[in-house]
């Protein structure tokens, strides 16, 4: 999806720049530039209070920002203007549907707009089919579960056929099971409408699941932004690294380029990446967690395509829901890797322990270090 | 307790009969009352609104005003009242007083801060990502405002209740700008301190009575509204 929209990407549809947000002298946003192109899905991610929400009604016209302009389409727009405003639609985290049945709800912003009734029943009924509650149209809303509330949340604002859609964390009452479900279906609806959408969330993997693009927000300021897998897969600095699960990048030199496959130095290690760059290049490599498999240190490896095979140690082992956390050193570079708790206790995982790490050079990302 | 059985007695039968100007004072308290709880309604509800609203600075003082105002003393407000429409005042020329249009424009002054301090309570507890929401779908400021009401339409009954029911028992403002003239100004509240005075406890029992029945109706449907709640967790 990213690949194919990331092509198709022109001017963008929406544009802030130079956006601050003050509230009593502190300022809670500060984001010199921030683009969404048309028909892409853009992913806010970060910690609460990150500045992700007020960056969110800056940019869908709810707040005015203390400085800075949004733009659609290259013209500047603003929290007065009535015509830009209705080009936009939002979800938000609780739907606070209004008294009256489905139909009221779905209808509301279609009545605003002065939409016939006749046009209206048969939006609304197309709409609530695309949201999987066909049929729903007479039911009381006070009467819908949270999924369902939120499906007619979902519904309300596909309706209106915004050019641009606001999710803010759409999916963060719900329990985990529903979330992993509805996130699949979010993403989905947001695929399949080619509306350009601004998903704010906390969860990284809801928003690996929805989004073509991310930003990571921290203190106000967006520090690190690209498509998912490099955003997830290569942070840039501790706290990233920190925020996505990850130890942080490692830092490294090209030794070797051919044949679709890099070697590269990391402080004594060579690590093989499918990401080809120019003999001598400082790079930046990082590979994620779930895609290390652990062996003890005298197993015979299993044939495999897996090219990269480190002797390492563990430095530090600590339980992660259902699964073990397991960070690995190899001379001063560190890694991470992720394990059930059964293969943990078959490992006897604990620090010191010797082991062998096998990953793909696919799995491996890269980039230059500038 | 004879006294007060004898009353009841009376008034029982002044009301079921109708004898006397027992239904034109009762008629005259609802219009006058009414008239001012109209009015103090379009007054006090656009200002809870915009207080329930709205983020300023000065927001709370302004709020402290309203709620000071809710517990103006009658009389004093009669005797302000008074004193504008008097010949010397600056609203003498008017001629309004001792007229039932003096006696509504003194309610006014008295139930338009409840209404607006009860607004402004009610406008308030709507959460402000649902006016967020209104705003995302495309609403105009006049019609979030609308919708917004309409959400919390329960409490902004209750501040036209808490209105009314603070002027139809009120007796300092009307005795002293409508002067409880027979026929003219004289309302259930000056009707039953001129009847007291003059020993007919009968009289002022129904209108008494009467008064405690409005009294009642307005409690009941206010701690109706109350306990009906608002739903918002959805």
């Amino acid at each position: 999806m990213s690949a194919s929209l990331a092509a198709e990407r022109s001017a963008p549809a929406v544009r802030a720049e130079s956006v601050r947000v003050a509230y009593r002298g502190r300022t809670v946003v500060d984001v010199p530039s921030v683009e969404l192109a048309s028909g892409e899905t853009y992913a806010l991610l970060g910690a609460s209070g990150a500045g992700k929400s007020t960056l969110l009604r800056v940019l869908g016209l709810l707040e005015r920002p203390t400085a800075g302009r949004v733009l659609f389409d290259g013209s500047p727009v603003g929290a007065g203007d009535l015509t830009a405003r209705r080009r936009i639609a939002a979800v938000f985290q609780k739907p606070y549907l209004l008294r009256g049945t489905v139909t009221d709800n779905v209808a509301y912003g279609l009545r605003l707009r002065g939409v016939k009734a006749a046009e209206r029943a048969a939006r609304v009924a197309a709409v609530l089919e695309r949201v999987g509650m066909a049929g729903w149209q007479n039911r009381s809303a006070l009467t819908l579960s949270g999924g369902e509330g939120q499906r007619v949340a979902l519904a309300r604002a596909l309706v209106l056929e915004p050019s641009f859609l606001l999710l803010d964390e759409p999916l963060s009452y719900m329990d985990p099971l529903l979330k992993r479900s509805l996130s699949r279906e979010f993403a989905g609806i947001l695929a399949g409408e080619h509306i350009t959408s601004l998903y704010v969330t906390h969860d990284q993997d809801e928003a690996s699941v929805v989004a073509d693009r991310i930003g990571i927000m921290r203190d106000g300021r967006i520090v690190a932004e690209g498509d998912t897998d490099s955003v997830l897969g290569l942070p840039s600095d501790e706290w990233l690294a920190a925020f996505v699960g990850m130890e942080p990048s490692l830092r490294g030199r090209v030794i070797s380029s051919g044949d679709g496959l890099s070697g590269v130095d990391c402080g004594g290690s060579v690590i093989y990446s499918t990401v080809e760059l120019p003999v001598g290049t400082d790079v930046f490599v990082a590979v994620r967690p779930e895609d290390v498999t652990l062996y003890e240190a005298d197993a015979v490896l299993p044939r495999s395509s897996a090219r990269n095979h480190l002797e390492v140690t563990v430095s530090d082992v600590y339980p992660q829901g259902g699964s073990v956390q397991v960070t690995l050193e190899r001379g001063g570079s560190r890694f991470a890797s992720v394990v059930s708790r059964a293969a943990a206790a078959e490992l006897d995982l604990k620090t010191g322990r010797r082991l062998i790490a096998v990953f793909k050079a696919t799995a491996v990302r890269m980039r230059a270090s500038d | 307790m004879h006294v007060y059985t004898q009353a009841i007695i009376e008034a029982l039968a002044l009301i079921f009969s109708g004898s006397g100007d027992v239904w034109p004072v009762i008629g005259l308290s609802l219009a006058v009352s009414g008239t001012a709880t109209l009015i103090a309604t379009a007054i006090g509800l656009p200002i809870g609104y915009f207080l329930g609203m709205s983020r300023f600075a000065g927001r709370g003082s302004l709020i402290l005003l309203v709620n000071t105002a809710m517990g103006w003393p009658p009389v004093v407000i009669g005797l302000f009242v008074y004193m504008a429409l008097s010949r010397t005042g600056p609203l003498g020329d008017l001629a309004l007083l001792f007229t039932p249009q003096a006696m509504v424009l003194a309610q006014v002054i008295l139930a338009a801060p409840l209404v607006a301090g009860v607004t402004t309570a009610a406008i308030a507890s709507v959460p402000r990502d649902l006016r967020l929401q209104l705003r995302a779908l495309g609403a105009s400021r006049l019609q979030e405002a609308f919708e917004v009401i309409k959400e919390s339409r329960r409490g902004v009954m209750a501040a036209v209740i808490a209105g009314f029911g603070g002027i139809i028992s009120e007796v300092g403002a009307v005795s002293i700008v409508g002067g409880n003239i027979q026929g003219s100004t004289r309302v259930m509240t000056t009707a039953i301190v001129f009847n007291v005075n003059r020993g007919e406890f009968g009289l002022a029992m129904a209108w008494g009575m009467v008064l405690l029945g409005i009294a009642l109706f307005a409690n009941a449907a206010l701690t109706m509204l109350q306990q009906a709640g608002s739903v918002y967790e959805r």
